[in-house]
């Protein structure tokens, strides 16, 4: 199998970090707030590093679009298995419709025959990457995946609907998106972190590639949301349906 | 201006969702709905909408398909809408990138026809975003608009031909047998988390939601667990509810919990831990074992 797996990867807040607004409102704090990869996007590193290692995919080529310190995740992604790294520097705030642009540019140039990715960045909540990309490309999608299986040129990948599973079947060259129960993404061991120092990692300066950044959504504010109040502590379970019953009035 | 709306029909019935999006996308001026597969009928009855594209040979809403199309429709649109759901966010965003606009997913305020409010970081955030784009793609949350009814409307109809899909096959689909509501339309809701310990626990929450006609939820941890399926989660990255009464049992109340479920009217909290986050959202909450309190609570309803 000669088959490249093109993997994007997003460097955003952790997970377990919760965000401030900043004060005058133009959006949140990321100052000194510790960032990771995004959750979802070790999921697509991991379904790529096993494909390879099941034989399926002959390469797994990382990629991000951010500044020069979102490297860090490339260099995570490297030591979790992937082969090699791609920087496509900006200094500039992407909404998905640039990323996808620049990540067609990057999938062409690099012959990818599958794209594997987080299904939504926890940042912005977007869940549109991925479907823009593969839009743009011509390419079929296979969105929220929880498995997927590659024969005979082909995809199958089972999706995470509301009412339960899907399966599609979709041609290759393809664009999947990784959900939640995809895999649970390996720890990247410190032998491997000392050997994704060395890993090839390519810096690519984002107007080399000559495609279209421009946002499209101005962000006139970002606010606080309404902070419920905290309520209170009742003793029994006869005392809480009392309180339903008698003041909230909702059973 | 007229908008299109994605809708969504389900065993003859429109969801609940989609008809939150009708009521959406009235804000802008004209409703057209488009429905694919069976359920032209019922998409037809909806009030407020004028014309409805029919397009019963494209079953199972592959996103292929199913965008060519709305690309070849968009023109005479000045917003595309749909809800906020999987077949939304699978089919709408895939459909901007056919127009090259950027999507507006998971709206849950109009300002105007170019303004719009959606929740980032996790809810943790509201963004009021103007969008300079001719066509506005969005998806909105149930949630936060009041449906439009299911019956009295009688919008005139135009079946269309399916394009062929090509590149993607539809292989099946495994839906979860269930009776109970649709967790994103349920009045009641009872979650559970990893509190329960394991997925045979997960039958303890049956009897109260039986008792209370709740859907039940899970908290991506107990998802994680292999405690409950993923159609179950409620949170930043499952399903987002807003019910009248939400009952979480065993659950600390992690951000991306909190995201899935903190619009909902009354809530209420059980965990062992006084400190777990739940409790600084809910109305009322016990500190106790659930594996007590939910057997008392049960003969207390």
């Amino acid at each position: 199998m000669t088959m490249k797996v093109l993997v994007p990867v997003k460097r955003v807040v952790d997970y377990n970090v919760k965000v401030r607004v900043a004060a005058d409102g133009s959006g949140v704090e990321t100052q000194g707030v510790k960032m990771s990869m995004n959750p979802f996007d070790e999921i697509a590193v991991e379904e790529a590093v096993r494909l390879r290692e099941k034989g399926a995919a002959k390469e797994v080529v990382v990629v991000t679009v951010g500044a020069q310190v979102a490297q860090d995740v490339l260099r995570t992604a490297m030591a979790m298995g992937a082969d090699r790294a791609i920087l496509v520097r900006t200094d500039d705030t992407l909404e998905p419709r640039a990323v996808a642009n620049v990540l067609k540019a990057i999938a062409t140039r690099e012959e990818a025959g599958l794209i594997c990715m987080g299904k939504q960045a926890i940042d912005d909540d977007m869940n549109a990457t991925g479907q823009i990309l593969a839009a743009k490309l011509g390419w079929p999608q296979g969105t929220f995946a929880s498995a997927v299986t590659i024969a005979d040129g082909r995809i199958e990948v089972s999706r995470e609907i509301d009412g339960g599973t899907e399966v599609v079947s979709l041609t290759l060259p393809a664009v999947v998106t990784a959900d939640l129960r995809l895999n649970e993404p390996r720890y990247a061991s410190l032998p491997n972190i000392m050997k994704a120092r060395k890993k090839p990692l390519e810096t690519v300066e984002i107007d080399s590639l000559g495609v279209d950044t421009a946002s499209r959504l101005t962000v006139v504010s970002v606010a606080e949301p309404l902070e419920r109040k905290e309520g209170v502590k009742v003793n029994s379970a006869a005392e809480l349906v009392e309180k339903l019953k008698t003041e909230a009035k909702v059973i | 201006m007229t908008a299109l709306v994605l809708v969504e029909v389900e065993n003859g019935a429109v969801r609940q969702a989609s008809r939150s999006a009708v009521a959406a996308a009235s804000r802008f001026g004209a409703v057209d709905a488009i429905v694919f597969g069976a359920g032209a009928e019922a998409a037809a009855a909806l009030p407020g909408v004028t014309r409805l594209l029919s397009v019963p040979g494209l079953v199972n809403d592959l996103a292929e398909p199913a965008a060519d199309l709305l690309a070849a429709r968009a023109k005479d649109y000045s917003h595309i809408v749909a809800a906020a759901s999987a077949t939304g966010k699978n089919i709408l965003p895939r459909l901007a990138g056919l127009l090259d606009v950027q999507p507006i997913p998971d709206v849950v305020e109009i300002k105007d026809a170019d303004t719009f409010v959606r929740p980032i970081y996790a809810g943790n955030a509201l963004a009021t975003v103007r969008s300079a784009d001719s066509i506005k793609v969005l998806t909105v949350r149930g949630s936060n608009f009041d449906p439009v009814a299911a019956e009295g409307g009688s919008a005139t109809v135009e079946t269309i031909e399916a394009p062929a899909s090509g590149k993607s096959v539809f292989v099946k689909v495994e839906l979860s047998a269930s009776d109970r509501p649709e967790l994103e339309s349920a009045r009641v809701v009872i979650s559970g988390g990893k509190g329960l310990k394991d997925a045979a626990n997960f039958k303890l929450l049956e009897p109260i939601a039986n008792k209370l006609n709740a859907a039940i939820g899970a908290s991506r941890a107990a998802v994680d667990s292999g405690f409950a399926p993923n159609e179950m989660q409620v949170g930043q990255t499952g399903k987002i509810v807003a019910p009248e009464l939400y009952i979480a049992v065993g659950l600390s109340g992690a951000i991306q919990h909190l995201a899935g479920m903190k619009d909902s009217r009354v809530i209420v909290a059980i965990n062992t831990d006084p400190e777990a986050p739940i409790f600084k959202v809910a109305d009322y909450g016990i500190v106790g074992d659930l594996f007590e309190v939910l057997p008392t609570l049960e003969k207390a309803l």
